[in-house]
């Protein structure tokens, strides 16, 4: 039975993870590699590592850091921020990154999701949407949540998934931060409108946040830094936990 | 031991060559005719859409060379759907190596691409050897292989496809022994092994 899959996120800023509240205040939380390769063994099931400072600063690759994580350690790993070209994805799959998350650049540009899943294959493109309620909207936002749009959330995951995605990771901006849940409403409107797997991002704080992501926000994977990384919450105990609730995971 | 990884740019190749590399086996990533042919163990790899693969793989003469192959050869994900007789992505003809076709995964409401950690049932194949039944590996993609006589491994996402192959020394599997911890590692220490 496919299981659920639980991601610690590493974000990276000059190849030190960081992480911050609501994306201003960062905290050094450590060494990349080692972190990928503790959170491997302690039962990860993915691992996604977002430049956070790459928008801004148009740092196009972390290819190096991509090569060490691929030699490092033997589950699936994302890399976003910043990718804004067919040859950035390029370089950064040929260091050894199994998929790319594509954000900014997707909303600029949205042939570029259709050009990268044409040419490396949907299973590697990952959409990432950061999205923030405007008005009881949910509105598209830019560069780390920084830049608001007139982008409607809705429409634009249905678009991504047409345009070739293959997976979606969908951060709310109003609940990343705040350890008070994932936005699983919103979460649950995404799952009904389109076919490919949701990432889950933005609020994780106890357990039972992802265990409501799954059960309620009908999500297929659940992403969290901070409760990882300081070791707030043990994947294994998350595991058995969601186990207990007939959720399905990798043990 | 010398394995050689067939380099027809289709993306990810770093990854099978880094988990040959922690099992203490350098590989090496080529695209010529005499390396393959010469070494013990070759490994066709693959992410990305099939018709542009083929075309890679004819433009280069690959196409003719692998079913020739005499040593153990193994198949992962992609590669393994282009040893097959004929897959649906692009509408393209495979190596025929294995007696099957590869189909899109349309079961609703099941999403596609089939991706995370499933479990597989195998045969008491040599490439299984020390694998627990009901191990898991991870998947992604889009379209699978269906059963047949040389389905070695099966696994159940809306129905039941065949997650590795063989037929003589041609092996395929679905899922990614590279990123697939545990019993990933233990699968191709096992091909090390045929």
């Amino acid at each position: 039975m496919l299981t659920k899959r639980i991601i610690p996120c590493l974000d990276i800023k000059d190849g030190r993870t960081v992480k911050g509240v609501n994306f201003v205040q960062l905290r050094d939380a450590g060494d990349p590699v080692e972190l990928a390769q503790r959170y491997a063994n302690e039962g990860a099931d993915e691992l996604v590592f977002l430049d956070i400072s790459a928008s801004e600063e148009r740092r196009k690759t972390l290819a190096k850091l991509v090569k060490e994580v691929a030699r490092a350690i033997d589950i699936p790993f994302t890399v976003g921020g910043g990718i804004s070209s067919v040859e950035d994805v390029d370089i950064l799959l040929q260091h050894g990154a199994d998929k790319v998350s594509v954000n900014s650049a997707a909303v600029r540009q949205p042939d570029l999701i259709n050009a990268l899943s044409q040419k490396f294959g949907s299973q590697c493109v990952v959409c990432a949407v950061d999205a923030k309620q405007i008005a009881g909207q949910w509105k598209v936002h830019l560069v780390g949540g920084k830049v608001p749009t007139e982008i409607d959330l809705m429409d634009w995951v249905q678009e991504v998934a047409q345009r070739g995605a293959g997976e979606l990771l969908f951060t709310s901006m109003d609940h990343d931060g705040t350890k008070n849940g994932f936005a699983n409403r919103a979460l649950a409107e995404v799952a009904d409108l389109i076919n490919i797997p949701i990432i889950a991002s933005g609020g994780a704080g106890t357990i039972n946040h992802f265990i409501d992501a799954f059960a309620l926000g009908k999500a297929d994977a659940a992403l969290a830094a901070s409760v990882f990384h300081y070791k707030e919450i043990e994947i294994k105990s998350l595991k058995a936990a969601l186990l207990d609730r007939q959720i399905p995971v990798r043990l | 031991m010398s394995v050689a990884i067939i380099d027809y740019g289709a993306g990810n190749i770093q990854s099978i060559r880094f988990a040959l590399e922690r099992l203490g086996v350098p590989a090496i990533l080529t695209d010529q005719a005499a390396v393959i042919t010469n070494a013990d163990r070759v490994i066709f790899p693959g992410v990305g859409e099939a018709s542009s693969a083929m075309e890679k793989l004819k433009a280069s003469g690959l196409d003719a060379l692998i079913p020739t192959l005499t040593q153990p050869v193994l198949g992962i994900c992609l590669g393994m759907q282009l040893m097959c007789n004929h897959t649906e992505e692009g509408n393209t003809k495979g190596l025929g190596i294995f007696d099957t076709s590869v189909k899109r995964f349309e079961i609703k409401p099941l999403k596609v691409p089939h991706m995370g950690w499933n479990t597989s049932q195998h045969t008491t194949s040599k490439l299984f050897e020390g694998i627990n039944q009901g191990s898991y590996f991870y998947m992604v993609h889009s379209y699978y292989a269906q059963l047949c006589e040389e389905t070695i491994g099966r696994m159940d996402y809306g129905l039941n496809f065949s997650t590795a192959l063989q037929k003589d020394n041609f092996y395929g599997v679905q899922f990614h022994p590279e990123k697939s911890s545990d019993a990933g590692v233990q699968l191709l220490q096992n091909f090390l092994k045929l």
